[in-house]
């Protein structure tokens, strides 16, 4: 069985709601009942095979060729399986995914990731602003699971943050960690202000000395017995993170947010 | 059956079911790990006072260990879940958490989750760290020479205590230099401990005592000094009886360390001054596990 493939006919005028393309609910469908499924897009709806060509039928590994920035929703909830999308991809990538693997071959909008359970969750080009946070007025964002970024992320990555690791390759936008309940997230590129604001709990893993507001204080420097098994965990993944050369247990420790709870740190590789 | 000129007894030793873990201590270096193995498995000799029966495992390469640091395993039995688990964070928190550079980690996985750091974290007083790695929780705990690094829980299996034979030697330096090369060969082996101090008992017990307060009591048939005032098992010739302990995470593992053991003793043989194999049981109604001598050496 080849993987079930939708290839964007053209580039719609109004956002489309992804997230009844799930493999969970496509999960013993027929491909005839797939194209007849209508997807939300602006203010009408519009069935799955007017948007896209539809190729494949295995429902648990799906493919989305010609992607662009308006398809919303990508694998929300995903629960097992495997999705691939190549081109760009909108916001709530990833939403609340609970098992199985996604991965983005472009750049993805905001809120990829956010309140993301668990899972493989890749992106091989840029994440927008508000990576695995909280959706607006809710107070905890990826619970669990593994976010990798090859390129950049944008603003507020891990906001409300509970649990999980995210890996980012590249560099983070301003506020990365703002307000995390716990959780890590490694950086290898440099990182923008207001790092870790109002953090509770966490780690902040990073490659590069960042620019730390006056509430993170300087803790010294320091071999840590986790470092080593927490790098041991990354060497399955497809990044950077895996490589040998990446591992480090040698740091700067910076606790804070002295101005919240103070008990995430801020771990600088020396 | 003669095993070079020893006589091996036909009869069994008893074996009684109890509850085991195993974990796995890295340090600096293997001084240090073992240093902390050995706090953490004193005073755990027998079940009867100590509360737990624990001994070292073997010496870990750092590239069998969690962190990539020296370690050592070590195995810790006791009569009830209960019992294990209160025994197990005692020591962690004793002897490990006290020792200098130690990390503690799990070294069974599967089987019921018993703590092993998961209530150390306390003495973090609040700056504790937990980081749940490849689906495992491990414990950060701030102390004055660094971070003392625990895995949160370690498995608790099903496994066998109590597998044993008897050396009896024409002296008493025979019959401690039997045991210790038997000694030698067992502890060779994987998922076993000899938890008597040097692996050798010298003082086997049977059950019951005249004074009623004592469940236990000297093995007065075994004890040389004795032949003439006592319903005697020994030959004239035997002026020394040694026993050696087995504790197994299954009963195949006690059966292989017994052959393992025996065999190193047989080696010596009756040039050596070594007589005969025996066993203690109880005439089997008490442990359910009995190896017979004879059957193990066939």
């Amino acid at each position: 069985m080849s993987a079930l493939t939708f290839t964007a006919r053209q580039e719609t005028a109004q956002r489309v709601d992804m997230s009844p393309l799930v493999c969970q609910l496509l999960k013993d469908m027929s491909v005839t009942d797939i194209a007849a499924i209508e997807l939300q897009n602006g203010k009408r709806k519009v069935r799955v095979d007017e948007l896209f060509e539809i190729s494949g039928s295995d429902t648990q590994d799906i493919l989305i060729k010609n992607s662009y920035a308006k398809l919303d929703f990508i694998a929300k909830d995903l629960d097992g399986g495997s999705m691939m999308v190549q081109g760009e991809v909108g916001a709530y990538f990833g939403m609340g995914m609970k098992s199985g693997e996604l991965t983005a071959e472009g750049n993805v909008g905001l809120y990829a990731a956010c309140e993301m359970k668990n899972g493989l969750l890749t992106i091989n080009g840029n994440a927008g602003d508000f990576l695995g946070a909280a959706l607006p007025g809710n107070k905890q964002g990826m619970k669990g699971g593994t976010v990798i970024v090859k390129g950049n992320v944008g603003q507020r990555a891990g906001d409300h943050m509970r649990r999980g690791i995210m890996l980012i390759e590249g560099c983070a936008g301003d506020y990365c960690g703002s307000r995390m309940v716990a959780g890590t997230i490694a950086v290898m590129g440099s990182t923008g202000r207001f790092l870790g604001y109002a953090m509770q709990r966490g780690t902040l893993l990073l490659w590069q000395q960042p620019q730390l507001s006056a509430t993170f204080n300087d803790c010294g420097s320091h071999t840590l017995a986790f470092l080593p098994i927490l790098f041991k965990s990354f060497a399955k993944f497809d990044s950077k993170f895996a490589a040998e050369s990446a591992a480090f247990n040698r740091v700067q420790r910076y606790g804070g947010d002295m101005a919240e709870k103070g008990r995430a740190e801020v771990l600088v590789k020396l | 059956m003669i095993i070079n000129g020893v006589s091996i007894d036909e009869t069994f030793a008893e074996a009684f079911p109890m509850k085991a873990t195993r974990a796995i201590i890295t340090a600096q270096n293997e001084k240090w790990a073992m240093i902390s193995a050995q706090a953490m498995t004193g005073f755990a000799t027998s079940v009867i006072a100590c509360g737990c029966e624990a001994g070292i495992e073997r010496v870990l390469d750092p590239s069998e260990t969690p962190d990539g640091r020296p370690g050592v395993s070590v195995l810790i039995f006791a009569m009830g879940g209960k019992g294990l688990a209160k025994q197990l964070e005692t020591r962690a928190g004793q002897c490990v958490l006290t020792s200098p550079t130690s990390a503690l980690f799990a070294g069974i996985d599967e089987g019921l989750q018993i703590p092993l750091g998961k209530n150390l974290r306390y003495f973090g007083d609040g700056f504790q760290i937990a980081k749940k790695i490849d689906g495992k929780r491990y414990w950060r705990v701030p102390v004055m020479d660094g971070e003392f690094l625990t895995e949160a829980t370690t498995g608790r299996v099903d496994a066998v205590g109590g597998g044993n034979f008897l050396v009896l030697a024409e002296s008493q330096p025979q019959a401690l230099a039997a045991c210790e090369a038997a000694v030698v060969e067992m502890k060779k082996l994987p998922n076993v401990i000899m938890p008597f101090p040097g692996g050798v008992v010298r003082s086997g017990s049977k059950v019951g005592s005249k004074y009623p307060a004592l469940g236990a009591s000297t093995n007065d048939a075994f004890c040389p000094t004795l032949k003439g005032v006592t319903k005697t098992d020994l030959s004239p010739e035997i002026e020394s009886v040694m026993e050696i302990v087995i504790d197994g995470l299954t009963k195949e593992d006690i059966d292989k360390a017994m052959r393992v053991g025996i065999q190193a003793v047989c080696d010596l043989g009756a040039e050596k001054g070594i007589k005969r194999i025996s066993a203690g049981n109880y005439g089997g109604k008490l442990g359910p596990f009995h190896f017979h001598l004879q059957e193990i050496m066939a």
